[in-house]
């Protein structure tokens, strides 16, 4: 018997869980205008992500995916890509939408229950928020087949959660992306839990990364609350993508500190104390610890950045409250190019029935 | 007695068909400890054990097809997709397999398992998880598909579907998991399969539908009752095989029927039941066979809902002008 092949799955973490920095930090550690920007990203969000929350609780948004604690990935996701590659995200991915340019009260319609929110005036290549698990990993390595057939230096990014590489798709993903070489990154967002099913239950496998040596591509797991480590390992992702070396799929490590929805409650399957225990190393605490005792941010700083953030959901929930509810007739428009002969009857008829009917 | 919901009444059935046989084997996604994102399981893990009722890893083609081997081995798997609108990746288990372990082994295999769905709209629920899509399954020969209207339509339908040899789709309404509530006698009695049910009597027209449309019907002949018009209403149940026996023996009654349903119009199961009036009731009809449907469209994000769903005004106008027809 010989030993055929031999592998090693790594992890990579610079800012640990006490904001301390371990050896060899990338330079990002030294560049204060950059992770302040991240910082200011993640914060932006997590104020977005509790203005979506109340909203409906009070009854004026539907249900809600909270994406609180794992603000870090979507973030640096959305530094990372260039703007021309294409991001493929599921629900939960608040931050990176943010960083791609969608625009808060277009969330906010989308889980208002109105299609018009996922039209983002302009952020016009990336996909829709995508419900059926894993389905947009698929589509992802369609999207990085099409830059490959027109030897396009671009990347498609597709996220998806700790419970989606259970999935066909997600597997059907990375063996393709293998097998032709694809210009495709999966980050899964590993937040331990899939509504109530823990990230043990999903899967015997010591870690998700893993997952990525039987299809024979890059695999790395990244602490998910890291910005450092997480800009980081994408970049390097990012630039072998972009340079023809193919796929990459990174576990990034974070925790749910949210229910899975507004309709779910975590109370019932986890124990608060192993909800407080992933506090403490949540992103935002992380990466303003470290800012702090760089003399890089103050309370002044955090002060102004609230206010500022505030002040801009604020409006865009006024632009989204005052958006005129949608016209009966939008289910017919946009389910073909041109409506088809014989649907004119119908959505004529639906028409005469007026918008109260 | 106490009233209970659909959902509860689930859960009763359920309970009651894990106590009754040690085949009876409860999992999916969050069906354990969590009790289903509806609860319709809650407190089965606790009283059953991990060994019967148990979560998987998030794979619905994976469920269905561990589903059918466990059926072909003898037991009795009560598998749940979480919403119907992710029950497409089971589809190559369920028609493939499901449907024709039967047949294609003549009979020496079969597959007795129940794959339970939550369907429909009128929750406000997120994208995908309104669907209406039982004629997919309906239109497959080998499957039952079954829809209850009630807490006691609920719980006596579940216990046939899971002590049926062959295996079943279970769809339930989700609009009617916590609208009503109604007395269910735990009796381990089943309801019968492949039957419809009148739920109400009338003389004028016949109103033919299944799950929350039901209950949309048995409104829209109240208050069709009030403009002195008597409408039956029939709970379709078993959508596939389809008793059409109820249907016509009520047509001939009536000479007008309407149908009902969620799903868009064409090629929904109301044309399955309208092309049947057409061929074996034709000279009982008074009227064109009508249908209140949704619309020949993706189903909407839930501020259009409301439109796109069937309700009792619409119903009611539909009625009114088949009385038009003398
Ligand atoms: C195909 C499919 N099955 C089931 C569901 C219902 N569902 C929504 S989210 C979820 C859990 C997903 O967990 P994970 O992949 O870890 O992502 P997270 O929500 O934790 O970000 C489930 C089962 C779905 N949306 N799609
Ligand atoms: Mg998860």
């Amino acid at each position: 018997m010989s030993v055929v092949a031999h592998f090693d799955v790594h992890r990579v973490q610079y800012l640990d869980a006490g904001s301390h920095l371990v050896a060899d930090a990338p330079a990002l550690a030294r560049d204060r205008a950059h992770l302040s920007a991240l910082y200011r990203a993640m914060v932006r969000t997590r104020i977005f992500d509790a203005k979506a929350v109340a909203l409906q609780r009070t009854g004026r948004l539907g249900t809600y995916a909270a994406c609180l604690g794992q603000e870090a990935i979507g973030v640096c996701i959305a530094d990372r890509m260039q703007t021309n590659d294409v991001l493929l995200p599921s629900y939960r991915e608040t931050a990176a939408y943010l960083g791609r340019g969608v625009r808060m009260e277009e969330l906010l319609l989308y889980w208002g229950g109105d299609e018009r929110g996922m039209d983002f005036a302009d952020d016009r290549e990336d996909f829709p928020i995508c419900v059926p698990i894993a389905t947009q990993l698929t589509q992802a390595t369609g999207v990085a087949a099409a830059f490959a057939y027109r030897s396009e230096a671009r990347v498609a990014v597709a996220v998806c959660g700790d419970g989606a590489t259970s999935q066909g798709d997600f597997y059907a993903a990375l063996n393709l992306a293998g097998a032709w070489t694809l210009p495709f990154i999966c980050v899964v967002n590993n937040n331990q839990w899939a509504i109530s099913v823990a990230r043990k239950a999903q899967s015997a496998a010591q870690t998700l990364a893993q997952k990525a040596i039987a299809a024979g591509i890059h695999g790395v797991q990244v602490d998910g609350n890291d910005p450092i480590a997480l800009c980081s390992v994408l970049d390097v992702a990012l630039d072998r993508a972009r340079r023809g070396g193919g796929a990459t799929l990174i576990e990034a490590l974070s925790y749910r500190l949210c229910d899975h929805t507004t309709a779910d409650d975590a109370a019932r399957y986890r124990p608060l104390e192993e909800v407080e225990a992933a506090r403490q190393s949540e992103p935002v605490v992380r990466l303003r610890r470290y800012l702090h005792a760089q003399g890089w941010w103050n309370a002044d700083d955090e002060e102004a950045l609230k206010n500022a953030c505030s002040t801009e959901v604020d409006g865009a929930v006024e632009r989204y409250l005052a958006t005129p509810a949608p016209e009966p007739t939008a289910m017919f428009d946009h389910l073909y190019a041109s409506l088809p002969a014989p649907l004119q009857a119908p959505r004529a008829a639906l028409a005469a029935r007026g918008s109260d009917a | 007695m106490p009233e209970i919901t659909l959902v509860e009444a689930i859960n009763l059935a359920l309970a009651r068909a894990l106590e009754e046989d040690e085949r009876v084997l409860v999992f999916g996604e969050d069906v354990g400890h969590n009790g289903g994102v509806f609860r319709a399981t809650s407190g089965l893990q606790e009283r059953f054990g991990e060994r019967r009722v148990r979560d998987t890893p998030l794979n619905e083609a994976m469920i269905a097809g561990m589903a059918i081997g466990m059926a072909a081995q003898g037991l009795r798997p009560v598998a749940e997709i979480q919403f119907s609108g992710f029950i497409y990746p089971a589809l190559d288990q369920l028609i493939n397999h499901a449907a024709r372990l039967r047949n294609r082994t003549r009979s020496r295999l079969s597959c007795p398992l129940v794959l339970r769905a939550p369907a429909g709209g009128g929750i406000r629920a997120p994208e995908h998880h309104s669907e209406s899509n039982e004629v997919l399954l309906a239109h497959i020969p080998g499957l039952r598909v079954v829809m209850p209207s009630s807490p006691r339509q609920a719980y006596g339908l579940l216990l046939a579907a899971i002590r049926d040899p062959d295996p079943v789709v279970f769809f339930e309404p989700t609009r009617l998991y916590r609208l009503l509530r109604e007395t269910v006698d735990d009796d381990a009695a089943a309801l019968p399969l492949d039957t419809c049910f009148v739920l109400r009597e009338g003389r004028d027209l016949t109103l033919v539908a299944w799950g929350a449309s039901v209950h949309e019907s048995l409104l829209a002949a109240e208050q069709l009752e009030a403009q002195a018009i008597s409408a039956e209403v029939i709970d379709v149940a078993t959508l596939s095989p389809l008793d059409m026996s109820t249907i016509l023996a009520s047509v001939a009654k009536t000479g007008r029927c309407c149908i009902v349903h969620e799903a868009p119009r064409s090629g929904g199961w109301g044309a399955e039941i309208a092309a049947r009036l057409a061929d074996e009731g034709l000279f009982s009809l008074l009227a064109p066979v009508a249908r209140v449907t949704g619309y020949d469209t993706v189903m909407p994000l839930f501020r259009l809902e409301g439109t796109y769903l069937p309700d009792a005004a619409r119903i009611i106008a539909a009625a009114r002008r088949l009385l038009e027809y003398a």
